[in-house]
């Protein structure tokens, strides 16, 4: 397998970074969208994520690699290890970081009949597809506005539902599929649907660093990475685990971070001052604020992490105002500052 | 009359430059992206790439792929011969991963989609892709390298722009015939001697690297991709001399051949090379160019402490200088006429090629999206993959009466209710185009209506699938100011450079939107026309002055608008509504709307 450019290597773009890493530590955060210009590392840091991610347990001979501390009875229906009374066996496998090739077809994506099966033993056999193998991990999307209307539709169905319903050639399958969504997009190729940015949990703007210092940097990690990966690599090695271990120390902290009445009425408050619709908002920012709580090795939600993550939660929910020229982002951060001060 | 001036600007040494490039491209096809080649196809370029196939390593594939070349040819999909001869599904590659370890060649390629240049991309990037289409999904490797043929015209054509930036090289094809060849380039054994050098080729000094990175961001390449394509072809360039580090010549040379095709701005003024007391002054107070703290070589009022670094630096050339100035004389005359007459890089017209050839009239071709049920009629396509897949389940069922008569060979029932038709994408999309009369005579408030008219319609657009264009016109002539697009990124960026004053050229304004709106016809949709203007023409289309002749032409190009069949509407922006404006709209057939107070939300409803 190829190396991938590794993910503490990248150069700025802290809010992409962030926001992954808070995908990371709490899945249930519902995606991530970025959107960029082209060359900015957007992919490289998915698959550098990918490479980053600590292992994960599951029964070894379940189609979905489920958990097997989960309820059996989430696999599935036929899956072997919902088999009464069988002590599943237990492997370890990398989290699975799915790339959604464009001109996937929708039988690949939701799973179909076997053919193969079907046309010579004449059974009806389920073969899963890519929902499937992202099951408890990542599911990138390179170019969503490029890709087809239903599917993207089926998508976000599936990642808000976390399960996956089959209903076709005589097939009736329901299976897990909770993953973490990335998007990215360039916004020259077209805007999303308000509908459909809405489904993501955070969403990030990158741009080339202004700074020539750091597009110098860029370049010369990128330059020493291709002329050598393994060398590169093993140089980042120990920042990789250290990133690697705050993921798993703030995952098991996570659901002991406090969350004070105080930062749910600072979250209300700046929902209601920048007009944010609906409750999704709200509760994406509570969430993301206790990941990154638990990223930073606080025991509470306190109001500097609600302002990190603020615009991310935040700024692709807002109504657009087309005559006014100010972008959302800063939209949010001056009313930040209005309600809170600086 | 382009054809020209391209002869013109051609240097003696293009073909030299092409067999430079040439070689450096067979060396690594992958590493190097692609060349980009302008042009129609001609001779010369027939003849450069005979030579690019000699160079290319033996067996090395060069395959052609044709603009329509849907994702089952491009990507690969099932064999159905071979699958159903032995009875388990066979992948048959697609044409990017047949093309691995050579080069696609593209023709047409202004005329991509966007949808196959993104897959195109996403391949190169990777050097392979995950093929999931068919039931099928396998991992195929894709190494190769890009030639795009641009056989573009005018400035509103190009190559979809993830596939140019990508592409190291430019050529222009232009204007150059069989006499301008000449030489040879160096030898098969000589790339592979140089290929085989290349890991172990580093830099003459460090410095190198920041001097590309600040041409290349001088040059308006803010994007990490065309520095570090620029340095890896400066370290071929010394490979192929035999040398073990790339020196500032070297660089130089690359940043001529990749970073000055490329270049969307020139570089700021106090750049330009003056005396170096002149330039002190107005240097400090300009606009705080990273590029311009560096190269200065006077130091600034607070003293750095690299007090030392920087007096050494005023002694050796600066190779950021160097490389800027290089790749400026690298750039051809007319380029930089275009480049210096307006300070924004045109970006609009690179990028608008995309999805021009994704549009299908027919609704029988067209990208694939699903398959339904329901009985073949004649044209349409079964999807026999999704039909199998329709029989299998019944095979054991409908085998069971003739079992005994069978022959024993296993064939596949299908019945009719198996059939599964292949539906296609049918763009339906509307294109409203926006013809604002930009003149001194609509006050500039009308102006900026008409740019929040523009923006609520396209917040509209993704929704409804429709497009959005702007035409301007105002002193002798009208623009299109924005092609037609979905993009709000790219129309606000457009719409806050336009300004307003002059005469009113109604007659070319009219024309002008007029085309467009064929143009939009003739690609399969649908467009509408939304005029604001008061209607008080001035300027003939001859370009004169004078209100009698600017409003006869008017009549008669909006009499053409009305026997072109395209839905009109025009909205009379002048305070008090006069009878000649509603003359006007009665010869396009247009909808008349009086609207002496104009808003943006009003507009939209319409």
């Amino acid at each position: 397998m190829r190396i991938a450019f590794p993910f503490t290597a990248i150069v700025g773009q802290d809010d992409m970074k962030l926001a992954m890493l808070i995908a990371a530590t709490d899945p249930g955060i519902g995606g991530v969208m970025v959107f960029g210009d082209r060359g900015t590392g957007k992919s490289t840091a998915v698959r550098g994520l990918a490479a980053l991610l600590p292992p994960i347990k599951m029964v070894k001979a379940c189609q979905y690699h489920c958990d097997p501390r989960a309820d059996k009875s989430s696999c599935a229906t036929g899956c072997v290890h919902r088999l009464e009374g069988e002590i599943p066996d237990v492997g370890e496998m990398a989290t699975p970081v799915v790339d959604f090739p464009l001109g996937a077809t929708e039988d690949r994506v939701v799973g179909a009949l076997d053919l193969e099966r079907a046309l010579t033993q004449g059974e009806k056999h389920f073969e899963p597809g890519l929902l499937a193998r992202a099951n408890r991990g990542f599911l990138y999307i390179d170019e969503v506005n490029l890709l087809d209307d239903h599917l993207v539709d089926l998508l976000l169905d599936v990642a808000a539902s976390g399960e996956n319903v089959v209903e076709r050639e005589g097939l009736s399958v329901r299976h897990p599929a909770r993953f973490v969504l990335i998007g990215s997009g360039n916004p020259e190729e077209g805007e999303l649907r308000p509908q459909l940015l809405d489904r993501f949990g955070l969403s990030v703007d990158v741009k080339t660093p202004d700074e020539l210092a750091l597009r110098v940097e860029v370049v010369r990690r990128r330059d020493s990475f291709d002329r050598d990966s393994a060398g590169f690599a093993a140089r980042q090695a120990e920042a990789e685990a250290a990133v690697r271990e705050k993921i798993v120390a703030a995952r098991g902290r996570l659901s002991e971070i406090e969350t004070p009445d105080a930062a749910l009425e600072w979250a209300s408050r700046l929902c209601m001052a920048v007009g944010v619709d609906g409750l999704r908002g709200e509760l994406t920012l509570i969430r993301a604020a206790r990941a990154v709580a638990a990223l930073e090795g606080d025991t509470k939600v306190e109001d500097h992490h609600l302002r990190g993550i603020a615009v991310m939660a935040l700024r692709h929910r807002l109504r657009r105002n087309p005559l006014d020229e100010t972008g959302s982002s800063t939209r949010i951060e001056r009313a930040m500052s209005d309600l809170f001060g600086s | 009359m382009t054809q020209e001036a391209q002869t013109d600007s051609v240097p003696c040494a293009a073909w030299p430059e092409a067999l430079l490039i040439a070689t450096l491209f067979a060396m690594d096809p992958h590493g190097l992206g692609g060349i980009s080649i302008k042009g129609r196809s001609s001779p010369f370029f027939d003849a450069w790439l005979d030579l690019l196939r000699e160079l290319l390593p033996e067996g090395a594939p060069l395959r052609r792929c044709p603009v329509q070349t849907g994702d089952d040819r491009l990507l690969g999909g099932l064999d159905l011969a071979t699958s159903l001869a032995l009875g388990q599904p066979v992948v048959q590659r697609g044409l990017l991963s047949e093309v691995d370890g050579g080069v696609l060649v593209l023709p047409m390629a202004e005329r991509l989609s966007s949808a196959t240049a993104a897959r195109i991309a996403a391949a190169l990037d990777e050097g392979q892709f995950q093929l999931e289409r068919d039931g099928l999904t396998s991992l195929l490797p894709a190494r190769f390298g890009l030639i795009l043929l641009d056989e573009s015209i005018g400035p509103e054509e190009s190559p979809p722009f993830a596939l140019l930036e990508r592409c190291s090289f430019r050529l222009d094809g232009n204007g150059l015939g069989l006499a301008d060849l000449a030489g040879d380039g160096l030898s098969l054994e000589d790339i592979q001697r140089a290929k085989a050098a290349l890991p172990s080729v580093g830099l003459e000094q460090d410095a190198l690297v920041d001097a590309i990175c600040e041409a290349a961001q001088a040059f308006g390449l803010p994007s990490a991709r065309p520095a570090l394509l620029c340095l890896r072809v400066a370290r071929m360039v010394a490979a192929l001399d035999g040398r073990k580090a790339a020196s500032l010549g070297d660089v130089t040379l690359a940043a001529q051949l990749v970073l000055a095709p490329q270049a969307l701005q020139l570089p700021p003024p106090p750049e330009e090379p003056t005396p170096d007391e002149a330039d002190q002054q107005p240097e400090n107070q300009d606009e705080a160019d990273p590029a311009e703290a560096e190269s200065e070589p006077a130091p600034p009022p607070e003293t750095p402490p690299d007090t030392q670094a920087e007096a050494e630096a005023k002694n050796q050339p600066n190779p950021s200088e160097v490389l800027v100035d290089a790749v400026k004389s690298a750039l051809p005359a007319e380029l930089i006429a275009a480049l210096g007459s307006q300070a924004k890089p045109n970006r609009q017209g690179r990028a608008s090629g995309s999805g021009g050839g994704a549009m299908q009239k027919s609704p029988l071709r067209g990208r694939p999206i699903r398959s339904r049920s329901g009985t073949l009629k004649p044209g349409e396509r079964l999807n026999i993959i999704e039909t199998l897949r329709a029989a299998a389940p019944w095979q054991k069922l409908r085998r069971r009466p003739q079992a005994e008569g069978a022959t024993g060979m296993k064939r596949i029932e299908v019945r009719k209710s198996d059939f599964r038709i292949r539906c296609f994408a049918q763009p339906k999309e509307a294109t409203t185009i926006l013809v604002v009369d930009a003149s001194g005579s609509s006050a500039f408030q009308r102006l900026a209506e008409a740019k929040g008219a523009v923006e609520l319609l396209l917040a509209q657009a993704y929704v409804d699938r429709s497009r959005v264009a702007l035409v301007a016109f105002r002193n002798e002539t009208a623009e299109v100011l924005l092609p037609p697009t979905r993009s709000l990124a790219r129309a606000r960026r457009q719409l806050s450079d336009l300004a307003g004053g002059g005469g009113t050229p109604l007659a070319a304004g009219i024309d002008t939107a007029l085309m467009l709106a064929l143009a939009e016809k003739a690609k399969g949709r649908t467009p509408r026309l939304l005029f604001l203007t008061d209607g008080r023409g001035n300027i003939g289309r001859e370009g004169k002055a004078g209100r009698a002749v600017a409003m006869a032409d008017a009549l008669l190009a909006a009499r053409a608008v009305g026997l072109s069949d395209i839905a009109a509407v025009h909205i009379d922006t002048s305070p008090f509504p006069r009878p000649g404006a509603r003359e006007l709209a009665e010869a396009m057939r247009a909808i008349y709307a009086p609207l002496p107070y104009l808003n943006a939300q009003a507009i939209s409803a319409i």
